[in-house]
């Protein structure tokens, strides 16, 4: 049986392939152009914000707390939830209470992780997502595959046939005219809405502000003319200070979508103020745990710095080739390979322990990271844990006896030289799947066992040390 | 994925660790980097009993089996001369890799596997690096395309590359686009995701082959095998070698 990546990546259309890595590809140099036009050491930048992250994760316990206080000094409502399903109440709890029976959203993957949006339309809850790319997503029925471009592997035909077919409109594939439509359907959305729900880019523990970054300015939509503003955040989004945004919010933007700064940027400390004219009555913000504290424990707490940028998915050559349904989860690439099975609940470690496999540890994604994350570590550590718990995933290859042999330098050199007949026989043909499936594509140099040793014994000053 | 802020030993007599690709298939390449070295001014070591660095294992996540090799490893290379590897996969397995499957290992566990990363130098890095070699004699009419391998990326040796390639009369360096992708092989990576593992080669192909170039260098062997093995395929290989057996070839 082949890893489910590999299967995904065979089945993908070649179209959405290339539309998935030629993103990639151009939003993985147009970051290096940018981070090198305007910082002299962009690796010292990411390095900043990595030890201001595994400081603060290092701390989390007294950062929520001050977190907490200060929140609730600007007048906010912390609620804490240990997993989804208490997420989920909680979030239906704060809209029942002021009877909401319509909700608008601002992209959010904490709230994705949670799967909210099917849950409250269980509910009788209707839910709607502002952000172009997960409207699309939500009227399609479909799941986002990238962290920052949640339609990256659609085509706007598709979108125009799923506009058409949704009464938003005739059949037209004219970017700017999908967009006009669903700005009209959206503005009355949120007209009509009780509650704006949004995620949570930053929470500064020192003052309580929230920081939301978006392109579209629709988290300021969902919120202003609302009464209610629901936050979920993960408790990892917390930095100490306001001052520390500084060095996240440079490193955001440029690392997601290779900007300067996202066109929107909201801090919010608290709900409205009587001296402002609009604003929601009510904030809250509901920290979201399902399974981050249990990862602080344990061995790939760094994972925990991640901010959410996506661009170890651009440069991912594994991610660009399968793309990010692949990883059958909310999080693809690399960060997803490490996060899924770590988040949610014991369940997650063998149902997803095949995804950190998905990768040949090229290190790329730890070249981008803004937060430095030694991703390809915390992808041996994963790989390590499944054997140690004898999770197998396809491509668990038996080591044991190659550690033996290559523990035995005698019968090491024997093999060496036995293994030449490798070059007299029909390699093509031998009567291993995996090895015939490789020769397919490639042919193998010959084999050469003992050579090189042989050439060391006949040269004048011989180096060979026994 | 080593850095190269790490002090490591420098001496002119040196331990040479072959690598069990150049012991199986490359016996030119290990053999060109006795005689780099020697030109180098180097006394060269060869222990008769090594085997592997263990990455193989480790990168399937048995660290239990890569300990084992690793220590033995330690063993077969005791002493405090300086390592030199021809390939920045098995250096990086030396500089980085031991450090993380013995984290939580106590010290006599270890049997000397720190001291590995303390004297251990792919080739080049070590020629530029420790020695000091910024220029090679010798002349070749060459159009060279450099593959930077993944395990060099953040340390010494895609510079000492260029440093010595370049400094050779009539050499012309071509560096290929998205230098920053990887090449597909990743070891058993290749084994259990063929399909990936082939895009992503052809598509380095195409980035190789978009220069022109006479010939594809690597410091990495494994790269070279894969990149090669699927160009012969598709009918469009081309002269590769690794970056000693040019320098080999300089001396004449």
């Amino acid at each position: 049986m082949p890893n489910p990546i590999e299967q995904y990546a065979r089945d993908l259309s070649e179209e959405t392939r290339e539309a998935v890595r030629k993103s990639g590809a151009l939003t993985t140099g147009q970051r290096v152009e940018i981070l090198q036009k305007d910082y002299e050491d962009p690796d010292a930048l990411r390095r900043l914000a990595g030890e201001i992250k595994q400081h603060t994760i290092d701390h989390l316990d007294s950062y929520l707390e001050q977190a907490e206080a200060s929140l609730t000094k600007a007048g906010a409502k912390v609620h804490f939830a240990s997993d989804a399903d208490s997420a989920r109440q909680c979030v239906l709890g704060i809209l029942q209470q002021s009877d909401v029976q319509r909700v608008v959203k601002s992209k959010s993957m904490a709230t994705e992780e949670i799967h909210l949006n099917p849950f409250l339309e269980k509910q009788g809850i209707e839910t709607v997502e502002t952000d172009l790319g997960e409207f699309i997503i939500q009227i399609d029925e479909d799941t986002p595959s990238h962290i920052v471009r949640p339609i990256i592997h659609k085509k706007r035909e598709e979108v125009a046939e799923s506009f058409e077919k949704h009464g938003l409109g005739d059949y037209n594939t004219d970017p700017e005219t999908i967009t006009r439509r669903a700005r009209v359907h959206l503005r009355e959305k949120y007209m009509q809405s009780g509650a704006g729900i949004t995620g949570g880019n930053f929470v500064s523990a020192e003052s309580g502000r929230i920081v939301l970054v978006t392109n579209e300015g629709n988290a300021r939509f969902s919120m202003a003319p609302n009464k209610v503003h629901i936050a979920v955040i993960g408790i990892e989004k917390i930095v100490p200070r306001d001052r520390d945004l500084a060095v996240f919010l440079n490193l955001l933007a440029r690392s997601a979508t290779a900007q300067q700064l996202t066109v929107y940027t909201q801090f919010i400390k608290g709900p409205r103020m009587p001296s402002q004219p609009s604003g929601p009555e009510e904030m809250h913000v509901v920290f979201l745990d399902n399974g981050r504290s249990q990862i602080l424990g344990e061995s790939c707490r760094e994972i925990l710095r991640c901010i959410r940028c996506g661009a170890c998915q651009n440069v991912c050559p594994v991610y660009r080739h399968a793309s990010g349904h692949a990883y059958r989860a909310v999080y693809g690439g690399p960060i997803g390979a490490v996060l899924s099975p770590l988040l949610g609940g014991k369940a997650s470690f063998p149902e997803y322990a095949d995804l950190p496999k998905a990768s040949s540890l090229c290190g790329a994604c730890r070249e981008v990271c803004p937060v430095d994350i030694p991703i390809p570590d915390m992808l041996l550590k994963l790989r390590h844990k499944g054997k140690k718990q004898g999770v197998s995933t396809p491509g668990s290859f038996p080591m044991a006896p190659f550690a033996t042999l290559a523990t035995s330098p005698t019968a090491w050199r024997t093999a060496m030289t036995a293994a030449r007949a490798m070059n007299y026989l029909p390699m093509k043909l031998a009567p291993i799947k995996p090895l015939r499936d490789w020769l397919g594509d490639r042919t193998l140099p010959k084999w050469r066992g003992g050579d090189f040793r042989r050439w060391l014994k006949t040269r004048k000053g011989n180096n060979a040390d026994a | 994925m080593a850095t190269q802020s790490i002090e490591r030993a420098v001496n002119t007599e040196v331990q040479l660790m072959m690598t069990c690709l150049c012991d199986a298939f490359y016996a030119g390449v290990a053999e060109a980097t006795v005689r780099v070295l020697e030109a180098a001014g180097c006394r060269v070591h060869v222990p008769e009993d090594q085997t592997c660095c263990g990455q193989p294992a480790f990168n399937g996540g048995d660290f239990e089996s890569s300990r084992k090799i690793a220590q033995h490893t330690a063993k077969v290379f005791s002493g405090d001369l300086p390592i030199i590897v021809p390939s920045g996969s098995c250096a990086a397995m030396h500089l980085h890799g031991n450090g993380l499957q013995f984290e939580n290992a106590p010290d006599e566990g270890q049997m000397g596997v720190r001291s590995l990363a303390k004297r251990t130098w792919e080739v080049c890095d070590f020629l530029v690096h420790g020695l000091g070699k910024t220029t090679w004699p010798g002349r070749l009419d060459r159009r060279v395309a450099i593959h930077d391998s993944c395990h060099t990326r953040g340390s010494g040796t895609g510079a000492a590359m260029r440093t010595l390639l370049g400094s050779i009369a009539g050499v012309e360096l071509l560096e290929i686009g998205q230098a920053e992708q990887c090449c597909g092989f990743g070891g058993t990576f290749s084994v259990t995701f063929p399909h990936i593992s082939t895009g992503m080669g052809t598509l380095k192909l195409d980035e190789v082959h978009a220069k022109r170039p006479d010939m594809l260098v690597s410091g990495d062997m494994s790269c070279l095998m894969h990149l090669n093995g699927l160009a012969e395929n598709q009918e469009r290989a081309l002269p590769h070698c690794h970056a000693v057996e040019v320098l080999a070839e300089a001396l004449g």
